[in-house]
């Protein structure tokens, strides 16, 4: 070989922070790939921003790949109106801060009728609030493609999910019939009305992404961290009580407790953990020795047997 | 380990350099980059078991996915006291109502060295498109079978298609040996036999493991309490020790993505190193233009590199203004693709329909997108590992079919590079991906003498065949050249004849 084996990274003498190791490093450069390659074969895409760390590490993953250009395309956030407010505050931020384009959608039938994880449950709140409101947005914005956050090493019904995803007009998802995906070669052909969810995270795991948060750099909400805060037990899991919306059942009692939350969704669906974890490489030994998986912590997933699957065929994320 | 490689590895690990007369310095390093995997066998081998065994070992299983196994499995539990691990592994509700696995799966664990994925494929039926799907982006097969049993036809089937994919690293792991009573001299006997197979095939970097994935022994914790007399490797250090890809020995590659033009005075061309390596001041040339111009920057985000290697997703900038767009490929001058309008190529069919001769399908390779034409010429008989003359190929076909296109085409042979020597087909009547294809080599003319009839005899001298034969430039001909040994002697007597 005629190459001489190069230092290939000229270290920028402000940047303090080290190369990436190689495991993170190859899981950039195949999310870069995959962004880039969303970007030039679809005509409207989308970014769906859920201010988690998962979109975090998403977003990061787009502005680096489309440096020095901006992001090319416009993130969506599903508003359910039940997020957490320090997420609304820093999804807000970040807008700002990196200069994205945003849109907002919150579906107007659920805002109207008055739909509440209270009043209707979570598996009714979650289709109307979350599945059917993407639906509209999406439609409205005639995206054909959506990068989201999702990692196969999540949920069993993940596993077998393509890095481009194909959704029927009705934005079914059809796991029997999926598209083979060889090499990375990734088959973006779609008729009119037809749509692609691509997923650059599909082969990161958690401490991935905890490990990737760290190193470089990337800012997320505050409350993965570990701080004394409000809260009731209610259905086996701590509740966030800070909004005013939250009313109290009988029997229950508001306390304070040192705690984190391993995933963000909407306040009253979340479960909080017992942690003292304040920096990242307590989370990452949290997680490494963690028994339970991340989305314990997730009322949705529990309603049924096969419910993430049974959601996502209906066109959840 | 080929040379970029180690300038990769070279990058990831503080490595002791050991020199060696006469080449290149030899880094003994451990490679940290994930290890892709495939995993091939059948139920009956007890594959669910032995990646069940791995998850639940290197505790990628947490107690409430466990807790949700209890749940399904009413209580189905082996008699160690595990849960079902078919039930973690197969995903979908609609499998599990059938009981079977229909599809490719992803697993995710990590030892504190290295982090793995395994491509978990079904081991019957359709294991042909599967373990295609699989064995693509996989660095490393896992055949398994029953120590009881011994190898199977359909070893030998799992061992072909991993070996067409381009996978040059077998484990077998010689699972139940408890049910022989560790039986030794069987243990000895399969992989033996084994090692005959992967010779035959090509492969040489061959490990045997006898191992008790229902017991935990040798997957990731060793076995010697029952097995005192085998002192080799466990599974998972195996695993841990092989290399991940990078059989990418020829010159650079940039198959370009999409053009960056942020503001007038910025121009880049963004996409992932596809092989070698490049830095600035390298002379490239955009194909199929066949433009030549000069690298001045290699942009990312963090920071200007003065340099990048294959695998690296970078932003590259030229000297001048050349007409650069996506599905260009940029490569070294001195070190460049074939590029053409015919092409020999291997493929396997992935749907009911098959692959129809003449009908023209969508070809994609790295960013470029054009019109093929397919003529089959023969199929795999996996049975007997032979070519037959084929006009059309079935769904789960492996075959041999030559690319004719409308435009110039561009390739490496895929034995040099598994990026650049790839595509895939689409069906233009559906957009579905229906073939997984191979690039073999390029067609010297077209509607001219047939291939197959016209090779290439070679008679040389053995050491100089065996020396020619072993070059990279021959490995993509191998089709095209028949080499005879003859002595010296007779060398020169042939060449007198040609001469007189």
């Amino acid at each position: 070989m005629p190459h001489s084996h190069p230092e290939t990274e000229l270290h920028n003498p402000q940047s303090t922070k080290p190369p990436l190791d190689p495991h993170l490093k190859a899981l950039e450069n195949e999310a870069i790939h995959i962004f880039r390659e969303v970007a030039a074969e679809f005509e409207r895409p989308v970014m769906l921003y859920s201010i988690g760390k998962d979109s975090s590490v998403l977003l990061h993953l787009a502005r680096k790949a489309f440096y020095p250009g901006r992001v090319p395309f416009p993130l969506l956030h599903i508003d359910t109106g039940w997020k957490f407010q320090e997420m609304i505050a820093f999804r807000d931020e970040m807008v700002e801060k990196y200069d994205l384009d945003l849109v907002v959608h919150t579906n107007p039938r659920g805002a109207a009728e008055n739909v509440t994880p209270f009043s209707h449950g979570s598996a009714l709140y979650t289709d109307i609030m979350k599945t059917e409101a993407l639906r509209q947005a999406l439609d409205a914005g005639q995206y054909d493609a959506a990068f989201g956050g999702a990692r196969r090493d999540e949920e069993a019904s993940r596993a077998k999910e393509r890095i481009y995803s194909f959704r029927t007009p009705d934005h079914r998802w059809d796991p029997r019939n999926q598209r083979p995906e060889l090499w990375n070669i990734y088959n973006g052909m779609i008729r009119k009305g037809e749509s692609v969810r691509a997923f650059p995270l599909s082969n990161w795991t958690e401490v991935d992404i905890w490990r990737y948060i760290q190193a470089e750099e990337i800012p997320i909400v505050p409350l993965y961290f570990a701080k004394k805060r409000p809260i009731v037990e209610r259905d086996g899991m701590m509740i966030l009580a800070e909004d005013p919306r939250l009313e109290l059942l009988p029997g229950e009692v508001k306390r304070e407790e040192v705690i984190r939350f391993r995933t963000l969704g909407c306040f009253p669906l979340t479960g909080a953990i017992r942690s003292g974890a304040t920096t990242f490489d307590d989370i990452i030994s949290e997680l490494e020795t963690a028994t339970v998986s991340e989305r314990q912590g997730r009322a949705i997933d529990r309603d049924q047997s096969g419910s993430m699957e049974k959601k996502k065929r209906e066109g959840y994320f | 380990m080929t040379a970029p490689a180690i300038a990769n590895a070279a990058l990831d690990d503080v490595t002791a350099v050991v020199a060696h007369p006469g080449q290149e310095p030899v880094r003994a390093t451990r490679d940290s980059r994930p290890l892709r995997l495939i995993t091939c066998g059948s139920v009956d081998d007890g594959k669910s078991t032995l990646i069940g065994r791995l998850l639940w070992d290197t505790k990628a299983v947490k107690e409430d996915q466990a807790a949700t196994l209890q749940r399904d499995s009413n209580g189905k539990q082996n008699d160690l006291g595990l849960p079902d691990f078919a039930l973690l592994l197969d995903g979908l509700q609609a499998e599990r109502e059938q009981g079977i696995t229909i599809d490719v799966a992803y697993r995710y664990f990590s030892t504190d060295k290295r982090s793995f994925i395994v491509a978990d494929t079904p081991g019957h039926e359709q294991y042909t498109r599967n373990m295609a799907t699989g064995a693509s982006t996989a660095d490393l097969a896992v055949l398994l079978v029953d120590a009881r049993v011994g190898l199977l036809e359909q070893t030998r089937r799992h061992a072909t298609i991993a070996t067409l994919m381009g996978i040059r690293q077998f484990v077998l792991a010689v699972n139940k040996i408890d049910l022989t009573n560790y039986d030794r001299a069987r243990f000895e006997q399969i992989s033996h036999e084994f090692k005959e197979l992967a010779l035959s095939l090509g492969v040489r970097q061959v490990t045997a493991i006898p191992v008790s994935a229902l017991k935990g022994e040798n997957v990731v914790y060793d076995g010697r309490a029952s097995m005192p007399w085998y002192d080799g490797p466990t599974l998972i250090e195996v695993l841990e020790l092989a290399t991940a890809r990078s059989a990418q020995t020829v010159g650079f590659r940039l198959p370009v993505q999409r053009v960056s033009r942020p503001g007038e005075s910025f121009r880049g061309y963004q996409g992932t190193v596809a092989g070698g390596s490049v830095k600035p001041g390298d002379s490239v040339v955009i194909l199929p233009s066949g433009m030549v111009a000069n690298v001045t920057k290699i942009v990312t985000f963090d920071l200007v590199r003065n340099a990048a290697v294959a695998g690296d997703a970078i932003t590259l900038v030229l000297d001048r203004q050349v007409d650069v767009s996506r599905g260009d490929l940029i490569a070294a001058i001195d070190s460049q693709p074939m590029t053409g309008l015919a092409f020999d190529a291997q493929l396997v069919a992935l749907q009911p329909e098959g692959i129809q001769p003449g009908k023209r399908y969508w070809l994609k390779s790295g960013s470029r997108r054009q019109r093929v034409q397919v003529q089959p010429a023969s199929q795999l008989d996996l049975k007997t590992g032979k070519w037959n003359h084929a006009d059309e190929l079935p769904m789960n076909a492996i075959g041999k079919v030559h690319l004719i296109f409308d435009e110039q085409a561009i390739f490496d042979a895929y034995e040099q590079n598994r990026t650049t020597g790839a595509f895939i087909l689409i069906d233009p009547d559906t957009n579905n991906t229906v073939a997984g294809g191979m690039i073999t080599a390029k067609r010297a003319a077209l509607g001219g003498i047939h291939a197959e009839e016209s090779r290439v005899i070679l008679s040389l001298p053995a050491d100089l065949a065996d020396q020619l034969m072993a070059t990279e430039l021959f490995a993509g001909r191998r089709e095209d050249v028949e080499v005879r040994r003859v002595t010296a002697g007779k060398a020169a007597e042939i060449i007198d004849t040609i001469d007189g």
